[in-house]
């Protein structure tokens, strides 16, 4: 047996609602260090941004599931649903501090989000959130179809690239760390254009992935 | 001339020195114990002159001031200068004072400490970023070291420079801003009784992250003004080039008086949020000039606020 294969036996064993109870645990922590000054002297903040590039990071990792079964052959289908809802989780949870404990004003709020474009750009990316999480279940995949909720789901792709454009628009001077997350977005939605793949750029690189493996045996 | 600004502070409103020392030697005492040894805070007194102020406001503590900074030249994170700061070689230390003066050179820090009165200023300090504290710093005005390398009167503006080492410095190798930082005032601003070249801060020497071991101090000007570790002094006649106005000047304006009213492009400016509130501290209203409106707003007669900011 690969690597690989036993990599997806091992994933294979973990049940999806494993992933919706550990997930509860980083904001709560953030949330308990917070409240307890291990959050240092500015703490909402510092909360805000923690769950904000949290919520980010998960993001990317579930745009990344299909690329990694495809070109990596590291299958975790089954946890897609679970991501995208985790996803869904940390975005409104970053929005909630940044509502409740950050701008506090209900005048300023709706301020910020018509005349602040990064504030607007992401305020869009978790709108464009909604329909997909209200269709993450089974009955919304029967009702709609395969085909049509598949097309919606693609919403995935432009609230991505919303998502990491709110945090490269509110960085201060010339920072790397946001263009890094904007750059990995763009290069994961990039790997599912047709004509990306056409190059046989995927095909190399899946290629690469099974002869590394392969000598893993 | 020290003592010639009377501020709205009160010295009895400082957090008492014995309360934060105490912290700092029961933070100093645990990592004494667990070296096996007894160590106290052996901190060396400025001795700067008291003054007494009026206070509406209490000052932060020497933690808050201490651990939340921005000083891009050692990264970008707020906590980045005080883990990384102390790599800054603060001994010796020159300042080298040219332009349009008398008496250009080289000024050591002995030197320019001989020459002034420290005393204690108790100010806001308002980010641009919609933080802000109070800082009791220690220092004197910008003013009496000018007047001691004779101001032209052809200088029109004064231009600073942060140091700029990058053997010392791990934030200058990311070109977040142009290296070196630079800042600027208008010579009367520059002149006026409420700058301040500060020293040190709660009676004690500067620590590297707050701007070691010397930093100007302009408390109705965004925090981004108030120029750290300065090694430069330039009297001039144009205005100078400054670190974040070339990198935005719709952002970042020359003057960067705090103007609740101007907005910065990508935020509001009309509420601050005072640091050291804990997870549930209240949005407080920005004051105009950060609340020294009575003491500068003369400076500006005529000056449209909202266009020159």
């Amino acid at each position: 047996m690969t690597a690989i294969q036993h990599i997806n036996q091992t994933i294979g064993r973990v049940p999806p609602w494993l992933i919706y109870v550990v997930a509860v645990f980083p904001p709560c922590w953030f949330l308990y260090q917070g409240l307890t000054g291990g959050l240092g002297v500015e703490p909402i903040k510092a909360l805000e941004h923690k769950i904000g590039e949290l919520a980010l990071q998960i993001l990317l990792f579930t745009l990344a599931v299909r690329p990694l079964r495809e070109i990596v052959g590291i299958n975790l289908l089954k946890h897609r649903r679970a991501l995208g809802v985790v996803t869904f989780f940390y975005v409104l949870c970053h929005l909630l501090v940044w509502l409740v404990l950050d701008v506090q004003i209900l005048s300023e709020i709706w301020a910020d989000i018509i005349k602040r474009p990064y504030i607007t750009v992401g305020m869009a990316s978790f709108l464009l959130m909604l329909p997909l999480v209200a269709t993450s279940n089974n009955f919304s995949l029967r009702k709609l179809g395969p085909k049509r909720w598949n097309a919606m789901h693609r919403l995935m792709y432009p609230l991505a690239l919303l998502g990491s454009m709110h945090f490269v628009m509110l960085a201060k001077g010339k920072q790397i760390e946001p263009l890094i997350y904007l750059g990995i977005t763009i290069f994961l939605i990039a790997l599912r254009w047709k004509g990306f793949r056409k190059k046989n750029f995927a095909k190399i690189l899946s290629g690469w992935f099974t002869t590394a493996s392969n000598t893993t045996k | 001339m020290a003592g010639r600004y009377k501020s709205d502070l009160k010295w009895s409103d400082v957090t008492p020195k014995h309360a934060w020392m105490n912290r700092r030697q029961l933070i100093a005492g645990s990592g004494a114990l667990a070296l096996g040894s007894i160590a106290g805070p052996a901190m060396a007194s400025l001795a700067a002159k008291k003054t007494d102020y009026g206070a509406d406001l209490e000052p932060n503590d020497w933690d808050a001031i201490t651990s939340y900074n921005n000083f891009y030249e050692f990264g970008t994170d707020k906590g980045d200068p005080a883990t990384y700061a102390h790599a800054l070689t603060t001994d010796p230390w020159t300042v080298e004072i040219d332009g349009l003066i008398d008496n250009p050179g080289s000024y050591g820090m002995e030197d320019i400490l001989a020459n002034v009165t420290l005393e204690e200023r108790i100010y806001r300090l308002r980010c641009v970023e919609r933080w802000s504290m109070v800082v009791p710093w220690v220092g004197f005005e910008l003013a009496d070291l000018l007047n001691r390398v004779g101001v032209q009167p052809s200088a029109k503006y004064v231009s600073f420079e942060t140091a700029l080492r990058p053997d010392e410095m791990r934030g200058v190798s990311q070109n977040v801003i142009e290296w070196p930082y630079r800042e600027g005032l208008r010579l009367d601003e520059a002149m006026h009784p409420l700058t301040i070249m500060a020293t040190g801060l709660y009676d004690e020497p500067m620590p590297n992250q707050n701007g070691a071991p010397i930093r100007l101090v302009v408390p109705w000007k965004y925090g981004y003004k108030s120029i750290k570790s300065v090694v430069r002094i330039s009297l001039v006649d144009q205005m100078p080039v400054t670190a974040w106005n070339t990198y935005s000047p719709r952002e970042y304006g020359f003057y960067s008086n705090v103007n609740p009213d101007r907005d910065h492009p990508r935020w509001s400016q009309k509420f601050e949020r005072k640091v050291g509130g804990g997870l549930f501290a209240k949005q407080i209203p920005t004051q105009l000039f950060n609340g020294y409106e009575e003491e500068v707003g003369s400076l500006y007669a005529g000056m449209d606020l909202l266009e020159d900011h």
